[in-house]
């Protein structure tokens, strides 16, 4: 599926033989790899695959120990990032790296500016110039408008315009899709075949499956630094993708058990915060995971920290276990047994320069202290049962949790939810950038919670997920709860539609 | 992407090689070591070399006369310990110091403040570590719920706390106190009891740091205090005891500092913030929060006494001592930016 591709014209990138070694670490051994011109070229692997080493090699971050790197046949040594940019690679990085203060047409001349004289900026060029680049790459965006205004998708398609205005022959994207909502990531994708069709070469890194046989035509997958195959990414189905990528097969992508559903676990009655979220309200039952889809902004984080009293709710209440409960702060929530598993673990779950342990026990401190005093015995006895019961791969308790890999970080905000024993969970994006192996593992978590009776809240951006793991399914729309469906109902199409406001009417004459 | 790091315990999907990963780890404990340490190998250096360019810097009198010079700054550079730690600053210490200082000495010679009541002077030391409480949790209140930043509240608290201690004395210096409270500045035994009291905080303030609820939520609160306060952990009421404790322990210092010189002066203590901080920096506190010891705390503040004494004896001008502190203090954040 190189329809790009002119017979006899050398590939775009070649990796031969790439290897490199960090102190204790094979990272890479013998990668090969070859993207031709106008390739979508997806690399997937789990955590610690290599990837991310690749990718920082070939865009000169790092120098490989052995092996070649070619760019249109012609071997060359990639010193640093400006290196790779004038060579034409661009990399567009999954934390985005732009100045917010600033506005779109600043922010992709940043340390290029073109110059009157010396030191003078020549402002109407920048902007007609950031005005020809956005036009030419179909991306409809002010280049006078502030970054910080802007949401994380157009953010990211300021991200691509910068790297782009290298005139790049080819780009990598770091997980371009784990913060975007379906349609915004429609449009991405809709602006990466455009960029194809112009001669383009894409190295996309992805954890989403999914989506590759709609973006990508080959992809590589890797593990434990070698590169395992490369394969068509339009016949290839997922499970053996799945199977190359952790060198077993696993058996189930959403290992979903149901139990018996038991009493209401919480109930929300006409949650409303002024312009956020209006007059929602639901019930999530002993046993039962309810998922939550919906657009990014749609209402749904926001309604999770209403009811764990992040935010101050306008109107509403809640219930737990049929109890009237006044909830003002995340204290009282757990009080309630209502816990959040924020959605942004970095910002919201972890205090990155402390260890394991201080994480774990952070939500639970008052239970192993006295008179203040904290028993550290006990503490790492529950640190200790957390990282079996979890399988946290840490070195150690007293490991600083900035030090572990994604999966392993979330596994010790799993850990700190589960300690204060919550009869209610809300999860919120549990999954977003970690690998399949860990994915699996917080699923099997939920179905050890369902057993035990909690009540789950799922919010994903990943509508398989809701899919495959909720036993109803809440649509959210513009700040409002637009369905309730049992998941049987709920066909991808029709969440789609709901979410993106297309079918509301309907429902409101159905009701 | 969090994978892939040159760093061994991140290949923690797979296995770990064992003998890899020892050695690494033994790698990092000595880098920890000389993080930790190095600012002890600073101390030991400062000492050798003024042990070499003079006869009297080694004597015992003369140690004890380093560590009588640390404590105020010590015992003031503790509380900064706390505030630093959550990511926040106290700029208002000096000024404190001065008007606990001042306090007490109008207590023990006028009585009680507006109620004129005579009191032991033991009460009068009470009274004045009481304002520095009032002092620091106005600072506290001020920071948690007008939401500004600490910087600009403190700032601004310098100010107030001064202008309150020279209107509340007119300008005027107090002395003449009772005997027993200018003990607090005498020795027990040979040491010190500024030494003494300041050590013995110092201990307090480590424990409460390495042991409590209050010091691990310092640490998480300065750390991330979204994510504390995400935990269920009171973020606000923490800092405002973080800050109160800050303005009793340099209310403290002042007290102490009154005994010392015997006089209570409007302008005393002046600077003294800087001294703290640069005490509390040198030590390995990280002015981004979250990370911080008192053990390091106490070293920064004797390589400050050291390098005074230490210059005073090699008769340094004064003018010159101010340089070759400031850029010892910058050696020290820019030890500070290499670790982060």
């Amino acid at each position: 599926m190189t329809d790009g591709a002119a017979p006899g014209m050398p590939p775009t990138l070649r990796v031969a033989d790439v290897s490199k070694t960090y102190p204790g670490v094979r990272a890479l051994q013998q990668v090969d790899l070859e993207v031709l011109p106008g390739e979508i070229h997806a690399v997937i692997g789990e955590n610690g695959a290599g990837k991310s080493t690749l990718m920082k090699i070939i865009f000169g971050v790092t120098q490989p120990d052995a092996g070649t790197i070619e760019l249109q046949g012609r071997p060359v040594t990639i010193g640093s990032p400006v290196e790779a940019q004038r060579l034409g690679i661009s990399m567009v990085h999954q934390e985005l790296t732009l100045v917010p203060a600033l506005d779109v047409g600043r922010n992709i001349y940043l340390g290029r500016e073109p110059n009157l004289a010396p030191g003078v900026i020549d402002w109407p060029r920048l902007y007609a110039d950031a005005e020809a680049l956005l036009r030419r790459l179909h991306l409809p965006l002010n280049p006078r408008r502030e970054v910080r205004r802007l949401s994380t998708a157009q953010k990211q398609m300021v991200e691509i315009a910068r790297a782009l205005s290298w005139k790049s022959r080819l780009l990598i994207l770091d997980e371009p899709t784990s913060s975007l909502t379906q349609a915004e990531i429609r449009d991405l994708f809709r602006i990466l075949h455009d960029l194809k069709a112009n001669g383009v070469s894409l190295l996309y890194i992805s954890h989403r499956l999914e989506e590759l046989p709609e973006v990508a035509d080959r992809i590589t997958v890797m593990r434990d630094g070698h590169t395992v195959g490369t394969v068509d990414a339009k016949t290839t189905p997922i499970p053996s993708l799945i199977r190359m990528m952790v060198g077993r097969s696993v058996d189930q992508q959403f290992p979903r058990i149901h139990v018996p559903i038991g009493e209401e676990a919480l109930r929300v009655e006409g949650l409303t915060r002024e312009g956020v979220v209006e007059d929602v309200s639901f019930t999530v039952h002993a046993g039962e995971i309810v998922g939550m889809a919906g657009l990014v902004g749609a209402g749904r984080s926001e309604t999770a920290r209403l009811i764990v009293g992040i935010d101050a709710k306008d109107a509403g209440r809640v219930f737990v276990n049929g109890q009237l409960v006044d909830i003002g702060s995340p204290a009282e929530a757990i009080a309630a047994g209502v816990v959040l598993l924020p959605e942004d673990r970095k910002q919201q779950g972890l205090v990155l320069p402390r260890s394991v342990k201080t994480n774990l026990s952070l939500a639970t401190l008052q239970e192993f202290s006295r008179l203040g005093i904290i028993a550290q015995r006990k503490r790492d006895a529950m640190a200790q049962r957390f990282v079996q019961d979890l399988r946290i791969r840490t070195p150690g308790l007293e490991f600083r949790v900035r030090n572990l890999s994604g999966g392993n970080q979330q596994k010790v905000v799993l850990g700190k939810c589960l300690g204060s024993r919550p009869r209610v969970l809300i999860f919120d994006e549990p999954t977003r950038g970690i690998d399949v192996g860990a994915k699996v593992e917080v699923y099997q978590e939920m179905n050890a919670l369902v057993t035990q009776g909690v009540g789950i809240l799922l919010i994903s951006s990943e509508l398989p997920e809701v899919l495959g793991m909720s036993d109803r399914v809440l649509v959210m729309h513009d700040g409002r709860l637009v369905a309730d469906l049992p998941v049987a109902e709920a066909t991808p199409e029709r969440v789609i539609g709901l979410a993106s406001g297309e079918e509301t009417s309907q429902m409101a004459s159905a009701l | 992407m969090t994978d892939l790091q040159p760093n061994p315990a991140m290949a923690g999907t797979t296995q770990l090689p064992v003998p890899e990963s020892v050695t690494s780890r033994r790698r990092g404990q000595l880098a920890r070591f000389l993080l930790r340490y190095g600012i002890v190998l600073a101390l030991i250096a400062l000492a050798v070399f003024f042990a070499w360019r003079s006869p009297v810097f080694l004597t015992s009198a003369n140690l004890l006369q380093v560590l009588l010079q640390a404590s105020v700054n010590t015992i003031v550079a503790l509380g900064m310990t706390f505030v630093i730690i959550t990511a926040g600053i106290d700029l208002s210490v000096g000024s404190t110091a001065a008007l606990a200082g001042m306090v007490t000495a109008m207590t023990m010679k006028t009585g009680l403040p507006i109620l004129g009541i005579a009191v032991p002077w033991q009460v009068a030391v009470v009274v004045g570590i009481l304002v520095g409480v009032l002092v620091g949790l106005t600072n506290g209140l001020l920071i948690t719920s007008l939401r500004i930043t600490p910087f600009i509240v403190t700032l601004g608290m310098l100010s107030v706390v001064r202008g309150l201690t020279l209107i509340y004395s007119e300008g005027r210096p107090i002395f003449g106190f009772p005997e027993g409270f200018n003990n607090l500045a005498g020795t027990i035994g040979s040491i010190p009891t500024p030494a003494i009291i300041a050590g013995v905080l110092a201990v307090v303030s480590a424990l409460v740091l390495r042991f409590t609820r209050f010091g691990e939520y310092t640490y998480a609160i300065g750390g991330n205090e979204e994510a504390a306060r995400f935990s269920g952990v009171p973020v606000n009421r923490y800092k405002v005891a973080v800050y109160t404790l800050c303005g009793a322990l340099a209310a403290t210092a002042g007290v102490v500092l009154t005994a010392r010189l015997r006089t209570a002066e409007p302008n005393a203590a002046t600077g003294y913030e800087l001294d703290a901080i640069a005490a509390t920096v040198m030590g390995g506190t990280s002015l981004f929060g979250g990370e911080g010891t008192v053990v390091g705390t106490v070293i920064g503040a004797l390589i400050i006494a050291t390098l005074r004494n230490g210059l005073n004896l090699m008769n340094v001008q004064a003018f010159y001592q101010q340089l070759a502190i400031g850029l010892v203090i910058i050696l020290a954040v820019a030890l500070d930016r290499f670790r982060q």
